[in-house]
């Protein structure tokens, strides 16, 4: 065993050149798939993060349409007890009213009564904020554009599709990055819109996060369990089928693009073994003749394909980190962020180099038993 | 009798098809602490019976001992083993390992024997190394030697394990006559000082009356063997 490594180990020093072109060879493989990788789960983080990292990833409202929530603290803490996976629990009054401008027009708005503090959690109002601060009591977050088009100062008057009205001071005003919150929302605590609305101690909504999103729709039904039969309890992910089934093929496509560059890469150390154990016939004739078992022969070229697979992926892997960290700082927006923000997953790069070595390791077998067939007398006779 | 080699009746024949016998009907007795020459005209089949001796080429009919023990029957791995310590190589090409030194190649069948090199190894070595006249180039790849240097390091190499036979084929067929002579010398040295059992072939009459006992192969059969006498005939 130690003489087989010892004889590898030498083979692979002596023929430096050929050793470098095959690690290197490896290394290529190994870079393509740690920049993939990182590529795509970045993508996709991304992706998720847009589209529902500032949302409601578990909302749970009543069955009936139109129906209101009671005794919503309970429920809160119910779910907070049942899901320790549930991150911000929060009720929510939503309701559709109009924003009456200076000049007497209306501006439909959807009023959204959060609590502030675990609500802020979930859309991160507090980093979106254009001006001002969160609203306290009697005061209203307003999005940047309905701010624009109704030229609103430091009050505002909202009114209800009854009729009645109610005064609020402007806290501040917000971006969320998307024009249809931007134009409609006006956010305030909860005790405002319940007071506004009269929903006295009543809730539209129960909304929350979830430590891993894509567990939504296993999580969804367990609550729903718990939950009393008035209650509906829905998920991201059912709701957006069509997402997920694209973020599907994205992880399809760069599985198969991985599983190709690592049958290449497979395919070079096996034909570059092989041909290396031609190029040894000479000297394995002679350690044969000299009484060197088969499995020793054997062992040569396995731990030949092991150390290579261990240049390979270790050269590899810092190639892949470097062709990220270029990618990052070299493929930017307009504004100086990157495309793709990557997404280095430790787990994965580790995953990778242990697959590299492995199949290095492997692709080194068929040489091996070549190696463990060769007869000695062919070498001897043929001198 | 102390016979370290016993052929008994061997014949070899090549092909499947076209069939061509080599040897025919060879028995034979070396004694051990012998220094024999094998003698024969190139195809006479003298490298096919030093084959078939040392395990590496099997015998299409016929039994071979080796130190009283038969070899059909052992497994590659138990002949392996035995050619390791019984047996040491001289071939006529050297078939040092060029990725090594001239003294690891000397040490290598040690280190298939034990795993790892321990002291005495080394200096049995380093003292059969001396014996050669090859310590000052003991860390020179084995490449970069001349031919007799080459030579006299695969003849340490194939003593390296103290083994009881040497089996040598053509050990001096590319060395020029001076190489000739000193590597003859060591080996008859050899024979001497550790008692180990020669067997060569040569084409070299000259050479082969140094030996104590010359068998002459010709046309597959033993054509010639005239032991011990041999020095005062010539």
């Amino acid at each position: 065993m130690k003489t087989a490594l010892k004889i590898a180990w030498r083979f692979l020093t002596h023929a430096k050149g050929q050793s470098i072109l095959i690690a290197v060879g490896i290394a290529v493989g190994v870079s393509v798939q740690v920049f993939i990788g990182s590529l795509i789960a970045g993508l996709q983080a991304e992706l998720v993060d847009n589209a529902i990292g500032r949302s409601s990833q578990i909302t749970v409202t009543s069955a009936q349409r139109g129906e209101l929530i009671d005794g919503y603290q309970a429920i809160v803490s119910s779910i907070e007890q049942a899901q320790p996976d549930a991150l911000y629990v929060s009720p929510v009054v939503d309701a559709s009213g109009f924003l009456r401008a200076g000049d007497g027009s209306d501006f439909p708005i959807l009023l959204r009564g959060l609590n502030i503090r675990q609500a802020d959690q979930i859309y991160r109002f507090s980093e979106s904020l254009v001006s001002g601060t969160l609203p306290g009591d009697g005061e209203v977050l307003i999005g940047v554009d309905l701010a624009r088009e109704a030229s609103v100062a430091d009050t505002v008057t909202l009114a209800t599709p009854r009729g009645s009205t109610k005064e609020a001071s402007v806290s501040g005003v917000f971006d969320l990055g998307v024009a249809s919150l931007n134009e409609r929302w006006i956010v305030s605590n909860l005790a405002f819109a319940q007071d506004m609305f009269g929903y006295a101690g009543q809730a539209t909504a129960i909304e929350m996060q979830l430590r891993d999103p894509f567990q939504a729709d296993l999580i969804a039904p367990g609550l729903a369990g718990i939950l009393p039969d008035t209650l509906k309890v829905t998920d991201w992910k059912t709701q957006n089928a069509q997402l997920l089934s694209g973020l599907n093929g994205q992880s399809v496509s760069s599985l198969m693009i991985q599983v190709f560059v690592l049958l290449s890469v497979v395919l070079a150390i096996a034909s570059v073994l092989a041909i290396s154990v031609l190029q040894k016939s000479r000297q394995l004739g002679i350690l044969k003749a000299m009484g060197i078992k088969n499995r020793d022969a054997s062992l040569v070229f396995l731990f030949e394909g092991f150390f290579l697979g261990i240049a390979g992926a270790a050269l590899g892997v810092l190639l892949g980190l470097g062709l990220s960290y270029a990618f990052t700082k070299f493929a930017l927006n307009p504004d100086g962020t990157p495309v793709v923000s990557l997404l280095i997953d430790p787990n994965f790069i580790t995953i990778s180099a242990v697959i590299a070595v492995v199949s290095a390791t492997l692709a080194s077998l068929i040489p091996a038993r070549r190696s463990a067939r060769l007869d000695p007398m062919e070498v001897i006779r043929n001198g | 009798m102390d016979n370290i080699i016993s052929l008994r009746h061997i014949e070899k024949t090549y092909g499947s098809e076209v069939k061509t016998q080599v040897l025919f009907d060879i028995s034979l007795d070396i004694q051990a602490r012998s220094f024999t020459s094998i003698i024969g005209a190139s195809g006479s089949g003298k490298s096919t019976l030093l084959n078939i001796i040392s395990t590496l080429d099997r015998p299409t009919s016929g039994q071979v001992y080796i130190d009283g023990t038969q070899t059909s029957d052992m497994s590659k791995a138990a002949l392996a083993k035995l050619r390791n310590e019984m047996i040491g190589f001289v071939f006529q090409f050297h078939y040092l390992l060029p990725e090594f030194t001239a003294l690891e190649n000397v040490l290598m069948p040690a280190r298939i024997r034990d795993g790892r090199v321990t002291k005495e190894t080394m200096d049995r070595a380093r003292e059969l190394m001396k014996l050669m006249g090859i310590e000052k180039v003991a860390n020179n790849n084995a490449a970069k030697m001349s031919g007799g240097q080459q030579q006299r390091t695969s003849i340490a190499r194939a003593l390296i394990n103290n083994p009881k036979i040497i089996l040598a084929d053509e050990p001096t067929g590319n060395l020029d006559s001076e190489s000739t002579e000193v590597v003859y010398d060591i080996m008859r040295d050899i024979n001497e000082r550790y008692q180990t059992t020669f067997l060569v072939i040569t084409h070299d009459r000259r050479i082969a009356q140094k030996a104590d006992r010359i068998v002459e192969i010709k046309d597959g059969r033993i054509y010639l063997d005239l032991p011990n006498n041999v020095k005062q005939l010539a």
